[in-house]
């Protein structure tokens, strides 16, 4: 850990999804005792301000155009700058209305992934919705910036998707692996998720499973964690959502795209399919 | 990394980049095929170098939005290495483009722009403008009244169809100027010169060949030259290019990808039997003035040209050549820097100096590269000469005349050694002299050498000679800044000025 000051990072927007991860946030900065920081990303859509098909270019074309180009984006810019403003004062407001979490917000320009790899020095924990503003609202599926999120930060993750509810258990996916192997430690050693009943589910084979599982349970043993231990033997997706329904299980933590994108653009990648199934917020750990 | 990129650098403005993307690829075939005839080629070399190049450096490219194809700049130098050894010969040298420029990328030569001044920048566009003009010319001699007429019309209903309301500023005028004057010379029966008299148009897709020249020694001594300079130019312009596209979209792009990327298009279209190209600085500006911002958006450029290149063969051959030196010289209007001219007056003549000599250069050698670096060599020795300035000796004599103090400020190197030396009063006599340095820095090994000169001759009138600070002011003779990068140590060497 570097020695910058560490903070839970909200990532905030216009969608549905922003006051349930306040929420979640609040919680977990509460429980952890680091300050929340509120983030607000100012991604000037790719789409073209100006747009002439004419197709010539004259006299001074080139000025005229960056002319224009500024003063158009010049204005959107202000826009976005006062209702990303509107957002963080409303979700700070939400903040300190439920709780005495120091917090502070903070407004970036660029898309939310650069933005992210930049702070993550000052970030313990991120937090944020599993859909943008720029998904449609009542429609399913995940946003297309949690992949590269989650690919191009190492630290722990939370991507919420309903409303806050505080959590009393925990599934932790766990296949012996390196990434899950953090995943049980930080179990372990998080004031967060120490005090929580934990599933810890294996996806394989009876033979394969014997040892992993002993691990985890000495593991969790150590740590007087209570548990429960799992083996499933077939998709590991969808076997985690219906554990989730089973126990009731509120948060689901597991090591995620341990696989290079080019194996997993070929196979399918277990935390994508996850993400996709997954009606509980998803603790990721890289 | 090289194939890195993100689903919004591809489908981040679909409606935009489709449709910039089809007005680029209406402005790039007559580009083509101008550029085609400028090397000596057929069009279908031109046509299919536009495709690859567009094509691949979408997906391979450091900058999204940005078009690259034939060019003028490069088809320009390429003319005597196809007149002497023909084309295969041209093909090879593309291929060792590539690699150059590959080679390039992974050295981080983009980071080498930094010595090319603004108004190198500047001379290299007015320059190129200047040469696309000139290309045309052999088109618009000894020809009947008719082409004049044409072209004329040409010019007019490009620059005049945009005025026209709703549909002036949906349809590219470039593409209205040339389907106007084709019917016309067609259904009129005019015997003007067509792109079919100029040479092959393409009749297939194109497909993969290894250049038919001998591999040997002998070749790489024909191609290694015209490929060296080709691989500099295309650097050159496409690194500027992509610069001018990170102004107008306020975003970065990767330089040295973008070298690695051209390198790797002009590879592919050699073995598609295309010439080497390099970016468009005007074709760059009409897609992200038609909104193109994406990969995509070259993507569909090249796809387009070639699409409608083959299937409109027949047509395409039929289009006048005034209509297409019509659309060029909108080109070079277009690239020119105007504003240059209006800023002459008010730069400093050592900035003006810079940009003409890199203009004349090109102009008389046809060759970009040696214009950019008479440009760059220009403007490195006049900020040497305006730097050496920045020197001053107090002296201090004594009471009694026998001691004389010289106190240095500023900057000693090569250009202010002489100087450095005329400060000193050899002709006095004195018993003692005091250099004090503490305030000077010393840059290179021409200033020691001054420095030198002055004890001795000192030495020699028979004074004692103390020098001071030397450590100090020579701590900045030192090649590599690695340790002394940080603020505080930079402080310590400049002391304080």
């Amino acid at each position: 850990m570097g020695s910058t000051q560490q903070n839970v990072l909200a990532c905030v927007d216009g969608s549905q999804s922003a006051a349930s991860v306040v929420d979640y946030a609040t919680w977990i900065a509460a429980a952890v005792d680091v300050p929340l920081q509120l983030l607000h990303t100012i991604d000037q859509a790719k789409t073209p301000a100006v747009a002439d098909l004419s197709g010539s270019i004259g006299l001074g074309s080139q000025q005229e155009l960056l002319d224009e180009l500024t003063q158009v984006e010049a204005q959107r810019a202000k826009l976005l700058m006062r209702q990303g403003k509107m957002i963080l004062d409303a979700a700070k407001d939400r903040v300190e209305s439920s709780s005495a979490v120091q917090v502070s917000c903070r407004q970036r320009h660029g898309s939310l992934t650069e933005n992210l790899i930049d702070l993550e020095d000052e970030t313990r924990v991120l937090v944020l919705g599993i859909r943008g503003e720029s998904h449609a609202d009542g429609q399913g599926g995940v946003g297309h910036k949690i992949e590269s999120v989650v690919r191009g930060l190492h630290r722990p993750m939370l991507v919420v998707n309903q409303p806050f509810q505080e959590p009393k258990s925990i599934l932790l996916a766990y296949d012996g692996s390196e990434a899950a192997e953090k995943a049980l430690q930080m179990v372990v050693s998080s004031p967060l998720l120490k005090s929580l009943h934990c599933h810890v589910v294996f996806a394989g084979s009876e033979e394969a499973s014997v040892a992993p599982l002993e691990k985890a349970k000495n593991t969790l043993e150590a740590a007087s964690v209570a548990m429960n231990l799992h083996r499933v033997s077939d998709d590991i997706a969808a076997s985690i959502a219906s554990l989730q329904a089973k126990y009731e299980v509120d948060l689901t933590v597991m090591g995620a795209f341990s696989h290079g994108r080019l194996r997993d653009f070929l196979w399918g990648s277990v935390t994508a399919k996850v993400l996709e199934n997954t009606a509980k917020p998803l603790l990721l750990l890289r | 990394m090289i194939l890195s990129s993100t689903r919004s650098d591809w489908l981040g403005n679909i409606r935009g980049d489709v449709l910039a993307g089809i007005v680029v690829a209406l402005a790039l075939i007559p580009e083509a095929i101008a550029f085609s005839i400028i090397a000596g080629v057929d069009p279908k070399v031109g046509l299919y170098a536009s495709f690859s190049i567009a094509v691949v450096i979408a997906i391979v490219g450091g900058r999204p939005g940005m078009i690259s194809a034939a060019t003028g700049a490069m088809a320009l130098l390429m003319v005597t290495l196809v007149k002497e050894h023909g084309l295969e010969y041209l093909f090879a040298a593309t291929l060792l483009t590539g690699l150059l420029q590959i080679i390039a990328g992974y050295l981080k030569l983009g980071q080498l722009m930094s010595f090319v001044s603004r108004s190198v920048v500047t001379g290299f566009v007015n320059a190129l403008a200047i040469l696309i003009f000139m290309a045309q010319l052999p088109e618009l001699t000894n020809v009947t009244w008719h082409v004049y007429a044409m072209t004329a019309v040409g010019l007019g209903i490009i620059y005049l169809f945009p005025y026209v309301p709703v549909v002036g500023k949906i349809i590219p005028s470039p593409l209205v100027c040339i389907l106007a004057c084709t019917a016309f010379a067609m259904i009129v029966g005019l015997d003007i010169r067509t792109v079919g008299d100029m040479g092959d148009l393409p009749d297939t897709l194109p497909i993969f060949l290894f250049p038919d020249v001998p591999l040997n020694l002998e070749t790489l001594q024909i191609i290694f030259p015209y490929a060296a300079a080709m691989a500099v130019v295309g650097l050159l312009e496409s690194l500027m290019t992509a610069t001018i596209i990170d102004d107008f979209t306020d975003t970065e792009s990767d330089k040295n990808r973008e070298c690695k990327g051209q390198g790797i298009a002009n590879i592919a279209t050699g073995f598609l039997g295309g010439m080497a190209g390099c970016a468009m600085i005007g074709q760059s500006v009409i897609n992200v003035k038609s909104g193109g911002r994406g990969r995509l958006s070259t993507f569909v450029a090249g796809a387009v040209l070639l699409t409608m290149v083959v299937f409109l063969s027949d047509w395409v051959s039929q289009i006048p050549m005034a209509a297409l030196v019509a659309v060029m010289i909108m080109v070079s209007i277009g690239t020119f820097s105007w504003q240059s001219i209006v800023d002459l007056k008010s730069h400093p003549m050592s900035t003006n100096i810079v940009m003409i000599a890199t203009v004349t250069v090109v102009v008389m050698t046809h060759n970009l590269a040696i214009g950019v670096f008479v440009g760059v060599l220009l403007a490195s020795l006049f900020f040497a000469n305006k730097i050496s300035h920045f020197m001053y000796c107090k002296t201090q004599t004594s009471e009694d005349g026998l001691e004389v103090r010289y106190e240095f400020h500023g900057q000693v190197f090569f250009n202010s050694s002489t100087r450095f030396v005329e400060y000193f009063n050899f002709k006095d006599v004195r018993e003692r002299v005091i250099i004090d340095l503490t305030q000077a820095h010393f840059w290179d090994i021409s200033a020691v050498g001054a420095l030198d000169k002055a004890v001795l001759k000192f030495r020699r009138e028979g004074a004692e000679v103390e020098v001071i600070g030397l450590n100090e002011a020579s701590r900045t003779i030192i090649d590599r800044f690695g340790v002394h990068d940080k603020p505080e140590e930079i402080d310590k060497i400049m002391g304080g000025h």
